[in-house]
């Protein structure tokens, strides 16, 4: 017994015993699932048997309709928040930043409080604003000018304009408070320098503050490309379930619900999210290699 | 503290005349983000016919405002059980998961700082690796782990999967690796064994993680949806948001209460944050700046 008890407290296994929960919740909760979502996608599961069916899941996912309008819904939402929620929460952190703000910190907090409100709540808040009666906030404007009411959820443009702004009430401010971050670690001497030197606040913000902000804008591109992709819960809410008129609100993760749980199709839908993971991998790397991430290590 | 960043001419015309306008870009702007949350508060305080009719509208109207909504959250009937058993779940896994999560990532983040050992760098490898796969992609082979382990509809099916979280061990690995290891090695003269070191003296060092962290994953908890709702299957087990989805059919929406129930639900979260603010920016953030 002693001999064991001085085995677990040497210094050589103690780092083991620190991270053995970790070893075990990557067995259990990720490695094990990752290789299943694989195997599964080769499969046809029924309620009793499963059957090996090689790529068939695949192949009839290339000719699937509703498949290919999700994939186009989640490739557009990610493609526009990246556009919405980069460049605009930048320049509103180095408005921010600047000296001419007064109250700071109540502007911080009112732009963060979105991102503590439930997607539940958030949702429903945002079905009522853009509902197709009068009463909707988007149908008052069209009122106002002269343009009578409009259909937001039943349409595709409209509904995806719906999920974007709903995109950029939660998240504007989150991302304003990573550029804050990285602006915050940007040496101010550089910027006496630059003064000295006579450049003005147009060529500081190109010349300084976007190149040393880069850490903090591929990590912004990182996580927005994921949660782009992997986007389900505010078209779930918006829509209040996950059916939407024409599936103009069905994402990606949205397709692997309705056939994993909804219609319990296990196989098919473990192929949807392999696909999800290889292009979501595909353009993560993609970008890193444009942005010159992986030449430093060189 | 002065900001260089954007030099300017002091206290002239021109600067005021600025300072009004960058000040009121942000007034304008808050006054935006805010109204969805401000116009959900006031249409609490109105009859759910109203809220039909009228839908979300900022209107300080008293004939028509009203506490009995949340009179009938408050009021004990069959509603009010049910949305107090699904805020009492909540606050239960949310306390749980914290702690669980905190002590999990925090060891496991003390094993790969404060040691050097042969699969260290493999190890912290595989912990940014789980970052890059998204967790929809393994909810459905997860989901079927759970079933087979029985843990289907239990708090345990809940919280197990996610407390090792590998955002929080790489939060704590920055924090410990800012420490000076010589606290270790002094600790060790004095005869202190390797897990006493890491409790007693390295874990107080580390609090201001733990307060960022706690709340972090406080704050993810108490909004998370999409796990629960697969886990969960009997209504008495629901978690609030859960439940407040539930209350949305097709058949009627129940308005009153879900308003009035959504609005109080927001609330320890809005405390927590206006508490704690600066440790939230600072957990959250920590991944940005380095990289």
């Amino acid at each position: 017994m002693k001999t064991k008890k001085n085995f677990l407290y040497s210094q050589k296994v103690a780092p083991y015993v620190f991270i053995l929960p970790f070893i075990l919740s990557f067995a259990v909760f990720w490695i094990y699932p990752l290789i299943t979502a694989f195997t599964m996608s080769f499969q046809d599961i029924g309620p009793i048997k499963k059957e090996w069916i090689g790529f068939a899941n695949y192949a009839k996912l290339l000719k699937d309709k509703v498949f290919l309008i999700s994939v186009g819904n989640s490739a557009k939402y990610m493609f526009f928040t990246l556009v919405l929620l980069i460049p605009f929460p930048m320049l509103f952190a180095v408005l921010m930043d600047s000296n001419i703000v007064r109250a700071k910190g109540v502007w911080k907090a009112i732009l963060y409080m979105p991102a503590l409100t439930s997607v539940v709540i958030s949702g429903t808040l945002f079905r009522l604003m853009f509902t197709e009666y009068k009463t909707g906030q988007m149908n008052l404007i069209t009122q106002a000018l002269g343009l009578g009411t409009y259909k937001w959820l039943k349409n595709g443009w409209s509904g995806m304009l719906a999920l974007l702004i709903l995109a950029c009430w939660r998240w504007t401010g989150v991302n304003m408070l990573y550029f804050l971050s990285g602006l915050k670690a940007i040496d101010t001497s550089l910027y006496e320098a630059a003064d000295i030197d006579g450049a003005t606040a147009r060529q500081k913000f190109l010349y300084v503050t976007l190149p040393l902000l880069k850490p903090t804008t591929i990590y912004v591109l990182t996580i927005s490309v994921y949660a782009g992709l992997a986007m389900f819960l505010e078209s779930y809410m918006l829509w209040a379930g996950n059916s939407s008129p024409n599936n103009i609100g069905l994402t990606i993760v949205g397709y692997l619900y309705k056939r994993g749980i909804e219609k319990n199709n296990m196989g098919y839908a473990c192929a949807v999210g392999v696909v999800l993971l290889i292009v979501a991998l595909i353009i993560n790397f993609a970008q890193l290699i444009l942005n010159g991430t992986f030449k430093k290590e060189e | 503290m002065e900001n260089r960043r954007y030099s300017d001419l002091a206290h002239s015309p021109q600067r005021i005349i600025k300072s009004i306008l960058g000040t009121g870009f942000f007034v304008i702007m808050c006054a935006i983000i805010a109204f969805p949350v401000l116009a959900g508060l006031l249409a609490s305080f109105r009859p759910g016919t109203e809220l039909i009719r009228r839908g979300l509208a900022i209107d300080l109207d008293p004939r028509t405002m009203t506490l009995a909504n949340y009179k009938y959250l408050f009021g004990g009937n069959a509603d009010s059980r049910k949305y107090f058993m699904w805020y009492r779940n909540s606050l239960l896994i949310t306390l749980v998961s914290v702690l669980l999560t905190l002590l999990i990532c925090y060891f496991v983040a003390y094993g790969l700082t404060m040691y050097d050992f042969k699969f260290r760098n493999f190890l912290f490898t595989l912990v940014i690796a789980t970052m890059m796969v998204p967790f929809e992609i393994l909810m459905l082979p997860m989901y079927k782990e759970i079933i087979a382990f029985n843990l289907i509809d239990t708090y345990t099916g809940v919280i197990i999967t996610g407390v090792c979280n590998a955002s929080t061990i790489f939060f704590f690995r920055q924090y410990l690796s800012g420490l000076p290891k010589d606290l270790l090695s002094a600790a060790r003269i004095d005869g202190a064994n390797e897990y006493f070191i890491s409790i007693k003296i390295i874990l107080p060092l580390a609090k201001p993680a733990f307060a960022s962290m706690g709340i972090l994953t406080a704050m993810g908890t108490w909004n998370a949806i999409l796990w629960p709702l697969l886990v969960l299957k009997g209504a008495e087990k629901f978690t609030l948001p859960i439940g407040l989805n539930t209350l949305l059919t097709p058949y009627g929406n129940n308005y009153d209460v879900l308003i009035a129930g959504s609005m109080f639900g927001i609330l320890p979260i809005f405390i927590i944050f206006l508490i704690f603010q600066k440790y939230i920016i600072d957990g959250m953030t920590a991944g940005a700046v380095k990289g």
